[in-house]
């Protein structure tokens, strides 16, 4: 806690809502930038542009009656949903959004970023990981056949998936030589990762879309195999919980890919912040371009994919990374 | 793996494109000109009912949806121009199928079905439609846009036409 008690608590109240106002806003510029690569114009009723309908979602999902299926475990089924979400939005505390601002007016200093510890990138992937037991206990406790393979299913894709990711990870912190965000971001002075890490980027990249559950590997919320997966027995705002962790954690990949590929924070003329968000943007937008491009892949695809391809892709780069800061 | 990025380009020209989405409560495509909507009752030039309550309309209605009760006209109460009249006619919109049957089986061209297709009520029951409802004109909700094919624009007639890829040359007017 760089800032004192008061002001991470602070923070963190201010981080959890901008982070979940950006998960709004950005549920519409999906839906539209879908609609406009369908040829359609997405959600343009309510507000201006649709700009509301964000709010109307949340209004409509507030008044939806609360219920617990027959045959659920209530305790499990009802705490899943808080596990989920308080795991999304806990592993993005780590996110630098710079070093040190200073308060316009005053001389008061402000970090921009909750916790930046030794060990950054395993705290994140830690608690990520953590996420996926709501997943699994949504599935489980629901008493639903469907919920229970979709949770499998989830599991089976994360788990095979957070494999190739860590590999792929891994480079990059051989060659900044530590975990720590800041000074992953750092290290990227003159050269973004991306160029040496070309490799693991792309196994990155493939697996966050994989375990951030998007198109086209959403094969938890196939509708025609499993309805929709773990939380097809949820409804109201325990569902819109489940979606939201479900695209927090998308954003969360993506500024992991900004900070660990694209020089997080640093770069010319814009501050900090905005060098992040315009980063995490662009992320979005290629998450959002291959879902109104590529259809879904089968499991046993998604399967090969992940332990025949990205796994010794990302085995190969881990080598010739260690090689190259070795010997050069 | 060029196949890939075809697509992602293919995908991508399209997000420039201008949406092809017609916003249909501000923006009403006028319909075929032969499209089977809201029935109407017609009457003669002398005012006097086309429809003489022979019922063929209700025995050819597929849906039994039409209720047709006859009377016998009388000279002080004159209503069709043949012996008999319609004393209640009554069409259920709920069942209809707007097969266009009963325009079909009508001698007299007394029923005709019309263009207006915006008829969601609220309750069931506003959905009968009784005589007198079906004599009046159709009730256009849609004021700006023309849905009487009479009344529809010749450009805009021909671009619907072209649509369905019907030939103008025999129906310049886009009349039936």
């Amino acid at each position: 806690m760089v800032d004192g008690v008061i002001l991470t608590v602070v923070k963190s109240v201010v981080l959890a809502s901008v982070l979940m106002g950006f998960f709004a806003f950005m549920t519409w510029v999906e839906r539209k930038l879908i609609g406009r690569f369908q040829v359609r114009y997405g959600p343009n009723r309510v507000g201006p542009f649709g700009l509301l309908q964000p709010v109307a979602d949340l209004g409509k999902m507030l008044q939806k009656e609360s219920m617990i299926p027959e045959g659920a475990r209530p305790k499990l089924y009802l705490g899943a949903p808080l596990i989920a979400m308080a795991c999304a939005i806990g592993a993005f505390g780590l996110i630098p959004f710079g070093n040190v601002a200073t308060i316009p007016g005053t001389d008061w200093t402000i970090h921009l970023y909750i916790a930046d510890t030794s060990v950054s990138l395993l705290v994140v992937a830690a608690i990520g990981s953590l996420g996926f037991y709501g997943l699994m206990i949504g599935g489980w406790a629901s008493g639903s056949k469907y919920a229970l393979l979709g949770g499998m299913r989830a599991i089976a894709q994360l788990v095979s998936y957070e494999v190739a990711f860590t590999l792929a990870v891994i480079g990059v912190i051989i060659q900044a030589g530590s975990l720590s965000f800041l000074t992953i971001a750092d290290a990227q002075t003159p050269l973004w990762f991306i160029i040496p890490q070309f490799l693991g980027f792309i196994v990155f990249f493939i697996a966050a879309v994989a375990e951030s559950n998007r198109p086209p590997f959403d094969l938890t919320e196939a509708d025609g195999e499993v309805v929709a997966g773990y939380h097809t027995e949820y409804g109201g705002l325990r569902y819109a919980m489940f979606a939201a962790a479900e695209f927090i954690n998308a954003i969360t990949l993506s500024a992991l890919g900004a900070v660990l590929f694209l020089g997080g924070p640093n770069g010319p003329l814009l501050p900090g912040p905005l060098w992040m968000l315009l980063k995490i943007g662009a992320f979005l937008f290629v998450l959002i371009w291959i879902r109104a491009t590529l259809p879904r892949v089968r499991f046993d695809q998604l399967m090969k994919l992940g332990w025949k391809i990205l796994l010794p892709v990302a085995t190969l780069n881990l080598l010739l990374t260690a090689f190259a800061v070795v010997y050069f | 793996m060029l196949d890939q990025v075809k697509g992602f380009s293919t995908t991508f020209r399209h997000l420039f494109q201008k949406p092809i989405t017609q916003q249909y409560p501000e923006y009403k495509r006028p319909v075929y000109p032969r499209f089977r909507g809201r029935h109407q009752l017609h009457r003669h030039d002398n005012g006097l009912e086309k429809c003489v309550g022979c019922s063929l309309c209700a025995a050819a209605c597929p849906s039994d949806c039409i209720r047709v009760v006859p009377a016998e006209n009388t000279p002080d109460n004159r209503v069709s121009a043949g012996e008999r009249y319609a004393r209640i006619y009554e069409i259920n919109m709920a069942r209809c199928i707007f097969c266009g049957y009963c325009e079909l089986a009508c001698p007299f061209d007394a029923i005709t079905l019309g263009n207006d297709f915006e008829l969601s009520e609220i309750s069931r029951d506003a959905l009968v439609y009784t005589k007198s409802m079906l004599l009046e004109k159709p009730q256009l909700r849609t004021p700006s846009q023309a849905v009487d094919p009479y009344d529809v624009p010749a450009q805009e007639m021909e671009r619907v036409l072209g649509m369905y890829d019907i030939t103008t040359a025999t129906n310049p007017e886009g009349a039936e």
